[in-house]
């Protein structure tokens, strides 16, 4: 039972990063319709910024306390990650807006490869190890323990992603967010700017996935320049499985992906009878997806059939 | 051109192709390894090309059939199997060796029942949330890859298995090098003529496929599958015939690939790979015969070639900017500068007789319909003499 709750804890943890990553994807997807495949980049790239600033406060002002430190590199992190989202989107997917639709993919790509080896000349090639700056004993409840990290992972994806539903629902930029994803052509003939929603969009996008960089990075001690590899594609099969453009959506799928996984993969080995160990954890993500997409194509809150070629 | 001068530039081009090796090798082998290596590449590409080119289905887990043929050679031809199974050493006192008329079909069978057994569960999908789906499958393949070391050591895990066979065709060993009157041919020159033979049979293949009817079936289908169905395709079959013939290729390209290195495990099957692929793909032309087989050996011969190149730049940075990621550096911008200046590929096909898209932007244009321009309303494009491509009523003005 506290393996079963334990699981439960580290796959909500888990699942709250891929939700904030998701929501990333799914804005971009939603508004021009383009997989950003240099989103888990932008990751990696706040995860990497946040270590550099922690690196640089921990030697300039060593009596800082650690919560304090670690939002201001959150906060620095975030700014370095917008700005690199709106150059990327303005100098790769911009002039490819009314291209074939592989074009942008092909650049998103190589923006990706791109990112990777700037940062692996900038920051070097080795695992940097992520301090803790939070206090490291863990609560136990009911048998289960929760970190303090984990628990502030919880709270910020909270806090995130309320912030991210107030912009959406009740700001004139979401409502333009909103108009455009329904209709570029429509809204832009009601006075919105597309491009200006545009990049707004990228940067929303960047914020939060620099914000689950850092967390991410901070849950399991270490950065490297390949670490968005995997999460922003674990990240965008969870929005596919939610219904790719879908707000709620990309919440939900994340989350259960994140339970999925850490529930899957504690359990697997007395599921297959010691045949398949903890190794194929990165299994289920797919496994579900191609499920989930057999069975609801358009994914779990996705309304518009998946037409798009 | 003429058909005269097309067939000149043919047999000068065949002789070109012949000739290559001999004058790499003359360099050192590790240049005709590249050559070896691109021609590898151009069949995958030429592979891939039937399903996203074709077909319309980004399949972004294409190396997952690369990796099948490749292991299915690895296994039927190393000691490994032996050597962890007694059972199968009993069976096969020799070892196992297995022949290459034996490989190349089972690969091939065996890709291409991947390749549909894939396909069945994601028929009903399309664009993006295929490519998500196909990537999938591939990492899938390549976890299993990567973790079938235990219980049952099937794959060797990460470690890969290595000794395996070189092929060996006609009596004559492709491993060893052969000499004709004091002329010594090296092996990876053998590898390349194997290669080339192959490469051909492919673009004749493919070639063949895009004039016949299914071609046309795939085509009409990538264009607007609801209106291919009503004409009777069936597009059920058509599909699942794509990505059984696409993968069909990277079964036998993956095989030779295994028996090439004498060295395969799972690293050589990473999502990059498929991706790369892809970009293969796009960057030459999508769809188009030469473009695609430009992108291919562009993208695989470029890093390395670069890789001799990039030898002064890295002692001009202090040995900060080294040769394997000034490559990546450099394969990186060539995707993303090549896609923005040409982003319907480096050579895209010709468009026959589709209704070319007005300057002003694809999605958000709508095409220039009769309701729009009603007869009798002068329109811009009419007042221009010559231009009757935009003309919409060339009969009854």
């Amino acid at each position: 039972m506290e393996v079963l709750l334990q699981q439960i804890i580290n796959g909500l943890v888990l699942g709250s990063m891929y939700a904030l990553i998701a929501l990333g994807y799914t804005m971009v997807y939603g508004i021009i319709q383009l997989i950003n495949f240099a989103h888990g980049e932008v990751l990696m790239v706040g995860a990497l910024t946040a270590w550099s600033v922690i690196g640089m406060m921990q030697t300039s002002m060593p009596g800082a306390p650690g919560w304090v430190i670690l939002i201001l590199a959150m906060l620095i992190a975030c700014v370095v990650a917008a700005a690199l989202n709106f150059v990327i989107e303005k100098v790769a997917y911009r002039p490819l807006r009314n291209s074939p639709r592989l074009a942008p993919l092909i650049t998103a790509i190589g923006m990706s490869i791109l990112l990777q080896t700037l940062a692996m000349i900038i920051w070097k090639p080795n695992y940097k190890p992520f301090p803790t700056l939070l206090p490291s004993a863990p609560f136990n409840l009911y048998g289960a323990f929760i970190t303090p990290t984990q628990i502030m992972i919880l709270s910020v994806t909270a806090v995130s992603l309320a912030v991210l539903m107030w912009l959406v629902h009740y700001t004139k930029i979401g409502r333009a967010m909103r108009a455009t994803a329904e209709n570029p052509r429509v809204a832009g003939l009601m006075g919105v700017k597309p491009d200006v929603v545009i990049s707004a969009t990228f940067i929303i996008g960047a914020v939060l996935a620099a914000i689950a960089g850092v967390m991410y990075a901070s849950n399991y001690g270490t950065a490297q320049h390949t670490m968005g590899f995997l999460p922003g594609l674990k990240a965008f099969t969870a929005a596919v499985f939610g219904g790719i453009g879908n707000l709620g959506g990309a919440v939900i799928g994340g989350i259960l992906l994140g339970l999925i996984e850490a529930i899957g993969s504690g359990y697997i080995g007395q599921l297959t009878g010691g045949l398949l160990g903890s190794h194929y954890t990165d299994i289920f993500a797919f496994i579900v997806l191609i499920i989930i997409l057999t069975l609801r194509p358009s994914g779990l809150l996705g309304e518009r059939v998946a037409d798009r070629a | 051109m003429t058909q005269k001068n097309k067939i000149i530039a043919f047999v000068l081009c065949g002789m070109a192709l012949l000739v290559l090796p001999l004058v790499l090798q003359q360099f050192g082998n590790a240049w005709v390894r590249i050559a070896d290596i691109a021609l590898l590449y151009v069949m995958l590409a030429l592979g891939l090309n039937i399903v996203v080119g074709y077909a319309g289905l980004l399949d972004l887990g294409y190396v997952a059939f690369f990796a099948v043929g490749a292991y299915l050679y690895g296994l039927l031809a190393s000691p490994h199997l032996t050597s962890t199974f007694p059972a199968i050493a009993a069976m096969f006192p020799n070892g196992l060796h297995a022949s290459l008329w034996l490989v190349v079909p089972l690969a091939l069978g065996l890709a291409t029942i991947t390749g549909v057994l894939l396909g069945i569960p994601v028929l009903k999908l399309r664009g993006d949330y295929l490519a998500i789906v196909t990537l999938g499958f591939g990492e899938i393949i390549r976890i299993f890859l990567n973790n079938l070391d235990h219980p049952y050591n099937i794959t060797n895990g990460p470690k890969g298995i290595n000794q395996i066979d070189s092929v060996k065709l006609f009596g004559l060993d492709l491993g060893r090098p052969i000499s004709i009157g004091g002329f010594e041919l090296a092996s990876v020159t053998l590898y390349y003529y194997l290669f080339l033979a192959l490469v051909i049979f492919t673009i004749v293949i493919c070639q063949r496929l895009q004039d016949s009817r299914i071609g046309r079936a795939w085509m009409a289908i990538r264009e607007d599958e609801i209106a291919a169905k009503a004409m009777g395709i069936n597009t059920r079959n058509m599909k699942l015939l794509a990505f059984g013939m696409g993968a069909s290729f990277g079964g036998v390209s993956g095989s030779m690939f295994a028996a090439f290195q004498g060295f395969v495990s799972p690293e050589s099957f990473s999502l990059m790979e498929s991706v790369m692929i892809v970009a293969m793909v796009v960057l030459g032309g999508i769809g188009h015969l030469p473009g695609v087989i430009l992108g291919a050996v562009l993208l695989a011969a470029l890093p390395e070639v670069l890789r001799y190149v990039a030898g002064p730049l890295q002692a001009m940075t202090d040995g900060r900017l080294d040769a394997a990621i000034l490559r990546q550096l450099l394969i990186a911008l060539a995707m993303i500068i090549v896609m923005l200046l040409r982003p319907r590929g480096l050579w895209p096909s010709p468009e026959h007789g589709k209704a070319r898209v007005p300057s002003g932007g694809a999605r958000t244009v709508m095409p220039p319909t009769a309701q729009q321009n009603p007869p009798g309303i002068d329109f811009p494009a009419d007042a221009l003499p010559g231009n009757t491509e935009r003309r919409q009523y060339p009969i009854n003005p």
